[in-house]
């Protein structure tokens, strides 16, 4: 992950250099500057800074210091409000109704938009629960006419608040930064009420540039408005969508030959009601995208009522990251067992009454680049657990089980499994606890 | 001049075991036994009937006992910075003795009235006794910094001397000469207030299922004994329905409010275990219970934020949702998750849940599904749980919320298949929640899915006599993952479970900011945290396995300036981007 705030972003620019480039640089000029006074009035006189060295200290400042520091003088004040600075900004947006932390300022956000818009290339909007904060970063959106963004983020904070927005007003302002920002490279819009034709207005106006897209739960988006961003944008290299957006043609259109490898595709399945009936995908369609991106990464979180897994998992699938939000059967684990073999992670939270003795030796077994797992609320007992690791080895590099599901049996203890567990890892390792209180 | 005392009572509500009490009486010539209740506070307080009345009848089992001895309990109403010095004068003391109180507030109310006293020329004597340990010794063998995972809370533990072997009761012999002067008015200007005087409506108020005092408490012990040496098993009991209920061996009430002795506990389990197993030493295990209250204490003894999330350098920063009508249906039992209203039912009544049912109720409104914040649950937790303690309230809240000490994030509790597979049948939910009582077992953790006809059946139609479920918990749970995996990738390059599922170009802002330093833990497995904060510092932390005193690999960077509590320690493995936070770091300091 790379982030954008302050001054890692400098990683990457070429014209920032290292402090201690500037440091010696700095001291050069010092040093040219033979008169003896100069060391002086250095240190009485801070507007003398180079602002090469005041841009770097200010990278590393939370805006609210930097505004502070922009009170000091004028050649301070200007650097404040150097480009640099401007690149990315993640707008907070609170209600003290609804949210314990702190909001962007008003004035600040009045400001940005007047003076700092067409610097902003990473923005992000983090938004609380209320209606009044997603409407607020709606407001802003629509008035960053003259930016161009690479990316963009709406983040709901606690609950999906972007939904409760008007529809269209939500629409209007995505739309806005849609279509003046030309290069938009990264778009996560998970949990909002984007539909078809706003996407129709990304991929006019994005289609060379887009990379990454992420939008889990929009329920106003179509399997053909999905396929419609894929057919177009060949750049797309990462996809997060609900489970019903997923289609045999989706996945035809992202290995289709202009298309560049696909490096990460995330899909949640979730269920509405109990008892939902699900569609399911071809073998051959993930064949497809296997032999075109074969070292892609596929994602996904299913958090289903158990007898909802009937569609799944029962031909090979070429997952890799496995998360069970909800009780799973054993059955279901069996399954994955067999058809999952390039499974790296998986996480079980709960499954039902007896022991998942038999499965985890299976997956062991069969998912030989398995590397991580979590196990909630599922029983073990503790030599089935025992050989499951003994089976992976070194290669587990993630592995937790808290201790209460670990059932003791005629060959360890819990006190012993934790050296035997440790000694096929090679590493020191225990369960999680939790605490008794 | 004949030596008077005074005794504080607070916590410590016992006359067995108790250091300070002995040093009262101990060459005195006359011995007060005093605690302090302020009855204007009490009715305003946030603190329960059930924990009231708890308390009163610690109380009043104190003054039992100490009429045995001749003596009496002086309940003292006022507050004692006012009352003292007036005491003192009245009363010619020259020693005050109370045991040691290691939480700040109480640290800070004892250091005032220390002061107090030394102007009034009153000699005072602190002893530990509510803790196993001295809390201060475990942070010095710690570097000076209070130990932020179980595990190396318990190496450390490993290499301190065993606690001190509890002291005598105190009996006739041991009080000699030493005498109480007692008034005839004493029942009135300090006898034992009742609920109703503190202004409680008792009207209704069923019997206490959980009675105080320290002759309950010790018939508890005993009891609590025999059933493990009968058992002879010294694992943890696995959980069945019936661990749900209250227990007439449980004793976390009674370690509370110092009715029982840890010590007492610790030496009779150890006494216990050598003798069942013959001559083996016990392991650290058998002492569970006890070590995670003094795992608490310590970690909150020097911090006075450990109730808040805003300004707690161990509490990572969570955007949690202001809500309060989720709030209250969760607090008043109304969230419509038969297993969440019959735990929360039995908490309002009885004062007590079992563990695992607190784990449950935490998980549901925190990080599982409401997504409101810890506080809030733990002031909740403050009204009606009668072991709440400040410390280990507030210690387990952040525990089981994820904003401290935790590790295993992805996982939570649902509140219908926890329940079921605890108690299949369903009879812990008829027991509380009568309502429901005609839904058979197939329904009754999650009654909106029965068909119209099983609900008319039963005489309950959901949405009618009992509430609709208050959320979509696949839909909540999918959200709470997200948000919780979005703080932990901001705050960590948590390889891992953090990063399960994590995109490998994630180039957007994920999660929240973090504007304070934080420091959280790391787990038992290899895992380290990167902390920053957009001022302080970039700083990653990691801890060998095996919990020695200097982590396996990795160098200190600094100790604690920008933060009180902060070690950093470099990960040796480290990229560019490590490289860039080690520099940032190190030009920091």
């Amino acid at each position: 992950m790379k982030r954008m705030k302050g001054g890692e972003e400098g990683s990457d620019d070429s014209s920032c250099e290292s402090p201690a480039e500037v440091c010696k640089k700095v001291r050069k000029q010092l040093s040219d500057d033979s008169e003896p006074e100069v060391a002086e009035s250095l240190d009485c006189n801070w507007a003398r800074l180079p602002q090469e060295l005041l841009l770097h200290i200010f990278q590393y400042l939370p805006l609210l210091d930097r505004a502070y520091a922009s009170q000091v003088c004028r050649g301070w004040n200007q650097a404040f409000h150097m480009p640099e600075l401007w690149r990315c900004f993640e707008f907070e947006l609170n209600q003290p109704a609804s949210s314990y932390l702190k909001a962007t300022h008003p004035d600040l956000i009045k400001q940005i938009i007047k003076r700092h818009s067409n610097h902003l290339q990473y923005v992000s909007f983090k938004v609380d629960s209320s209606t009044e904060s997603a409407e607020a970063a709606c407001d802003i959106l629509s008035q960053l006419v003259n930016c161009s963004l690479k990316t963009l983020g709406l983040i709901s904070t606690a609950r999906p608040s972007f939904m409760e927005v008007p529809k269209s007003h939500f629409i209007s302002a995505l739309t806005v930064v849609f279509v003046n920002s030309k290069s938009l490279s990264s778009l996560k819009i998970d949990d909002t009420p984007v539909d078809d034709p706003s996407l129709k207005v990304l991929v006019a106006n994005n289609s060379d540039t887009l990379k990454l897209l992420k939008m889990s739960s929009c329920p106003h988006v179509s399997p053909a408005g999905i396929l419609c961003v894929a057919d177009q944008c060949h750049g797309l290299r990462e996809l997060a969508l609900n489970y019903h957006l997923l289609s045999d043609e989706l996945l035809l259109a992202l290995s289709s030959e202009k298309h560049v490898h696909l490096e990460h595709l995330r899909i949640d399945v979730v269920s509405e009601n109990p008892g939902q009936h699900f569609h399911t995908i071809k073998k051959s369609s993930w064949d497809a995208m296997m032999r075109h991106s074969p070292k892609f990464n596929l994602v996904m979180y299913f958090f289903l009522y158990e007898d909802e897994f009937g569609p799944f998992f029962n031909e090979e699938i070429p997952v890799t990251h496995l998360y069970f939000g909800r009780s799973v059967s054993k059955e279901v684990l069996g399954r994955v067992g067999l058809h999952c073999p390039r499974l790296v992670e998986l996480v079980v939270c709960a499954n039902g009454l007896r022991p998942l003795d038999e499965e985890l030796i299976r997956i062991a077994k069969h998912c030989t680049q398995l590397s991580a797992i979590g196990l909630g609320e599922c029983e073990v007992s503790c030599s089935a657990f025992v050989e499951f690791v003994k089976m992976c080895g070194r290669r587990l590099s993630q592995l937790s089980i808290m201790e209460e599901v670990l059932i003791p049996d005629h060959k360890y203890s819990l006190d012993e499994i934790h050296w035997e567990v440790s000694k096929h890892l090679g590493r020191v390792w225990f369960p999680d606890m939790m605490p008794t209180w | 001049m004949a030596l008077n005392s005074i005794h504080w009572f607070r916590k410590g509500l016992r006359l067995h075991d108790n250091p300070a009490l002995r040093e009262a009486v101990q060459g005195a010539a006359t011995v007060r036994c005093v605690y302090f209740l302020d009855p204007w506070f009490a009715g305003s307080s946030n603190v329960g009937v059930n924990r009231w009345r708890f308390l009163l009848q610690c109380l009043e089992d104190l003054d039992a006992s100490l009429r045995k001895l001749n003596s009496r309990l002086f309940v003292i109403r006022g507050q004692p910075a006012n009352v003292f010095p007036r005491l003192f004068k009245e009363w010619k003391i020259s020693r005050l003795t109370f045991e040691y109180d290691s939480e700040p507030f109480g640290k800070e109310r004892d250091a005032a009235i220390k002061k107090l006293a030394m102007e009034a020329g009153v000699e005072v004597i602190v002893k530990i006794s509510h803790t196993l340990y001295d809390l201060d010794k475990i942070i010095e063998l710690n570097g000076g910094q209070p130990p932020l995972t179980y595990k190396r809370f318990q190496t450390l533990i490993s290499r301190l001397d065993p606690p001190e072997m509890p002291v005598e009761m105190l009996t006739d012999t041991l009080m000699g000469r030493c005498v109480t002067p007692v008034s005839e008015d004493h029942g009135d200007k300090y006898g034992v207030p009742s609920l109703e005087e503190l202004g409680f409506d008792t009207e209704g108020l069923p019997s206490a299922v959980w009675p105080g005092g320290e002759t309950e408490a010790l018939t508890r012990i005993e009891r609590h004994l025999e059933r493990k040496a009968w058992v002879a098993n010294f694992e943890r009991p696995r959980m069945n329905a019936n661990s749900l209920l209250a227990s007439p061996t449980g004793l976390s009430p009674y370690l509370r409010f110092g009715c029982l002795s840890c010590r007492l506990f610790y030496f009779k389990l150890t006494d216990l275990y050598r003798k069942v197993k013959k001559n083996s030493s016990p392991p650290l295990s058998l002492y569970g219970q006890l070590l995670w209250r003094e795992f608490f204490y310590t970690a909150a003894t020097n911090n006075p934020r450990f109730d808040k999330m805003e300004g707690n350098p161990i509490c990572v920063r969570i955007p949690w949702d202001k809500n309060p009508e989720a709030l209250a249906k969760w607090a008043e039992a109304k969230t419509g998750f038969p297993w969440i209203d019959a735990i929360m039912t039995q908490l309002r009544q009885e004062g007590w849940i079992h563990h695992l049912a607190r784990h449950a109720v935490a998980c549901f409104l925190t990080r599982g599904d409401l997504w409101i914040s810890w506080e809030e649950g733990m002031k909740v937790f403050e009204e009606l749980l009668l072991d709440a303690d400040w410390s280990v309230n507030a210690g387990s809240w952040m525990w089981l919320s994820c904003s401290s000490f935790f590790q295993q994030f992805f996982h939570c509790y649902c509140p219908v298949g926890f329940g079921r597979r605890t108690d299949p049948n369903g009879d812990f939910i008829r027991r509380y929640l009568p309502v429901l009582r005609g839904f058979p077992a197939k329904f009754i953790y999650d009654p909106w899915n029965a068909p119209e006809s099983v609900q008319a059946a039963a005489k309950c139609i959901i949405g009618v006599h009992y509430p609709k479920p208050m959320v979509h918990h696949a839909e909540a749970s999918r959200l709470n993952i997200e948000r919780m995996k979005q703080i932990y990738q901001q705050l960590s390059r948590y390889r891992g479970l953090g990063v399960f599922f994590s995109s490998k170009q994630e180039v957007l802002c994920d999660g929240i900011t973090c504007s304070s330093l934080m420091s959280v833990t790391c787990s038992s497995s290899v895992q380290f945290y990167l902390y920053n904060s957009p001022l302080k510092l970039l700083y990653i932390q990691r801890f060998g396995d095996s919990g020695e005193e200097k982590p396996q690999s990795g160098k200190r960077v600094r100790e604690g300036r920008l933060s009180e509590r902060a070690v950093g320690l470099v990960e040796e493995d480290k990229g560019p981007r490590h490289e860039h936070n080690q520099r940032w770091c190190l030009s920091r300091v």
